[in-house]
């Protein structure tokens, strides 16, 4: 069941590629919405160039350093920001003054859409790779920070007991409970936040800067290139979804503690 | 002779959520364990067994009256004090041996040597073998004896027991109660049993204090088990002693067994 699913995903993949080439080469069918046979290739590419395109990157070389200050982006971002958010978390959730306090500001900063803040940060931190990481930050901070709250707030309180029984000072507490209760908060939103680290970094990109995918991807845009920009676009996917599964590997080997449903072996 | 827990008319008065009303659980209970002796508490459910507990352990601070330890008031937790919960109470995130020696990192003893001892520990609760297993991938019943060990291997004076082998089969029972009294017997400790069964209660204690029903519990007899020592927890059942004692407290507790469940109807109904 699982194999024959897996291979009408790729049938799929491959039709959508089909009709993509059939509906966008010029003079291949009659043209049905713009009288130019060339109109439909203007506006959405064609595969076998958005291919081409590909190949020469990766075949080239020219695409590593950009791919590579993408991840670099990302990686910082998500790691300040889940550091920042971890330990925000914690300090808030444990002191209930300092989060009653703060809880309108953190509302507010929260509402805030924070892509319009990228501009404010090339000001302060340049075209380099650091304005990218202050937006990601943004971003990955409060989905991490909400998360390390409410995680903190829902440690089991005969554990919290137990662990004080036991003879937990404050701070073994804090090592042994609370943080690991608030950090399996922080992975069950690591999809998340590792999409929002990889957000952050292309927006920023896209926006100015001399390095990156977001960056070949405007360029190409700049010289109505449609063919580079949708070529940027799958690089870009694919980057994500590999991400993607190595959050998802990683998530499997620190959650081992976690229940799951359903673990036992299926004979097939 | 000081005792070696002494509860002085402690009273419990919980104030409801809703803000208005309040129930008291427990009321002017007097208390006190001898040095070395096994107490058993027995009394119908929601009396206030596990609130009394929290109190001996410093985990709840009564509304009136007060706690002694070896003569001292007990101000903030008992240190002195190991206890077994009712409900789950061991850390997810650590596999069974981790939850084994954590009192023992506490301390900040050497990893190693925790490690081996946890390990032995986990034989003498029959769970060699497990020792990487998480807790959400033990039995209920596995669990419950993990708890046992991460009490026990710190060596406190005084264990506090919630309903400790409610969960588990009465084979795997029997051998966890055998277990307990040969090292309650190596060591005397004192020991405050809450259980819900007369006949463990009786099996394994010195002294059975009986408590009322709530709303405001207090003890309404207590009997003194004069079976000899050691005692098979199997065995014992069996002799006559044990039968005249245990008709006797079934008798007085039985009036309060059913205005104890009378009330948590009326409480949950009205
Ligand atoms: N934190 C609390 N707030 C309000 N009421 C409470 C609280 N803790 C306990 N109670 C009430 O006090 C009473 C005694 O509770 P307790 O847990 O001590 O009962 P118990 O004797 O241990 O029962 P069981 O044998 O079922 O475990 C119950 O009626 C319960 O509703
Ligand atoms: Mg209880």
């Amino acid at each position: 069941m699982r194999k024959k699913l897996w291979i009408w995903q790729l049938v799929l993949l491959v039709a959508i590629f089909a009709f993509w080439h059939v509906a966008t080469h010029p003079e291949l069918i009659p043209p049905f919405v713009w009288d130019n046979p060339n109109r439909a290739a203007f506006f959405f590419g064609e595969p076998v160039k958005i291919f081409k395109v590909i190949v020469e990157w990766f075949a080239g070389g020219e695409i590593y350093p950009h791919l590579w200050v993408t991840l670099q982006e990302t990686a910082l971002a998500f790691v300040i920001g889940s550091v920042l958010g971890l330990a925000i978390g914690l300090w808030l959730g444990l002191t209930p003054f300092a989060s009653a306090l703060l809880d309108p500001y953190i509302k507010a900063m929260n509402a805030m859409p924070r892509v319009v803040l990228a501009p404010i940060f090339m000001v302060w931190f340049g075209l380099g790779i650091w304005s990218k990481v202050a937006l990601g930050v943004t971003l990955v901070f409060f989905i991490v920070f909400f998360n390390v709250y409410q995680g903190v707030k829902e440690v089991s309180p005969v554990v919290l007991n137990n662990a004080t029984m036991l003879g937990a000072t404050r701070r073994q507490l804090l090592r042994y409970v609370y943080l690991p209760s608030a950090t399996s908060w922080v992975f069950s939103s690591l999809h998340t936040s590792v999409g929002m680290a990889f957000v952050g970094a292309v927006v920023g990109e896209y926006l100015g800067s001399a390095k990156g995918v977001g960056y070949l991807i405007h360029m190409a845009e700049g010289s109505f290139d449609i063919n580079t920009v949708f070529a940027g676009i799958l690089v870009l996917t694919i980057f994500a979804l590999v991400l993607d599964f190595a959050v998802s590997a990683a998530e499997k080997r620190l959650l081992v503690w976690r229940p799951t449903q359903g673990e036992t072996e299926q004979a097939l | 002779m000081t005792a070696s827990v002494s509860l002085e008319k402690i009273t419990c008065t919980f104030a409801s959520k809703s803000g208005e009303g309040s129930y008291t659980a427990v009321r002017d209970v007097d208390l006190a364990i001898a040095d070395g002796e096994f107490v058993s508490v027995v009394g119908p459910t929601g009396c206030g067994k596990s609130t009394l507990l929290n109190v001996a352990a410093g985990l709840l601070r009564p509304s009136s009256g007060s706690v002694k330890i070896h003569g001292e008031p007990l101000a903030g937790i008992n240190r002195r004090a190991g206890y077994m919960f009712q409900s789950e109470a061991l850390l997810p995130w650590r596999s069974a041996l981790g939850n084994v020696v954590t009192g023992l990192e506490f301390r900040g003893e050497d990893a190693g040597a925790a490690r081996e001892k946890g390990e032995a520990w986990l034989e003498r609760v029959g769970l060699a073998g497990f020792g990487d297993r998480y807790p959400h991938q033990l039995s209920g019943g596995m669990r419950k004896r993990v708890s046992l060990a991460q009490m026990l291997i710190l060596d406190p004076q005084i264990l506090l027991m919630d309903e400790p082998f409610s969960a588990l089969d009465v084979q795997t029972r029997q051998l966890m109660e055998n277990e307990l009294l040969e090292l309650w017997s190596a060591n005397r400790k004192s020991v405050i049993f809450i259980t819900h069964d007369l006949e463990e209660a009786i099996s394994l204690s010195d002294r059975v204090v009986v408590l009322s029903a709530g709303p405001a519990t207090r003890p309404i007899g207590e009997y003194v088990i004069d079976l000899p020592r050691p005692r098979d927890v199997s065995e014992i059942r069996l002799t006559p002693r044990f039968i005249e004692l245990h008709d006797r407290i079934w008798h007085a507790m039985k009036d309060e067994v059913l205005k104890g469940y009378a009330q948590t109807r009326n409480r949950t109904t009205s």
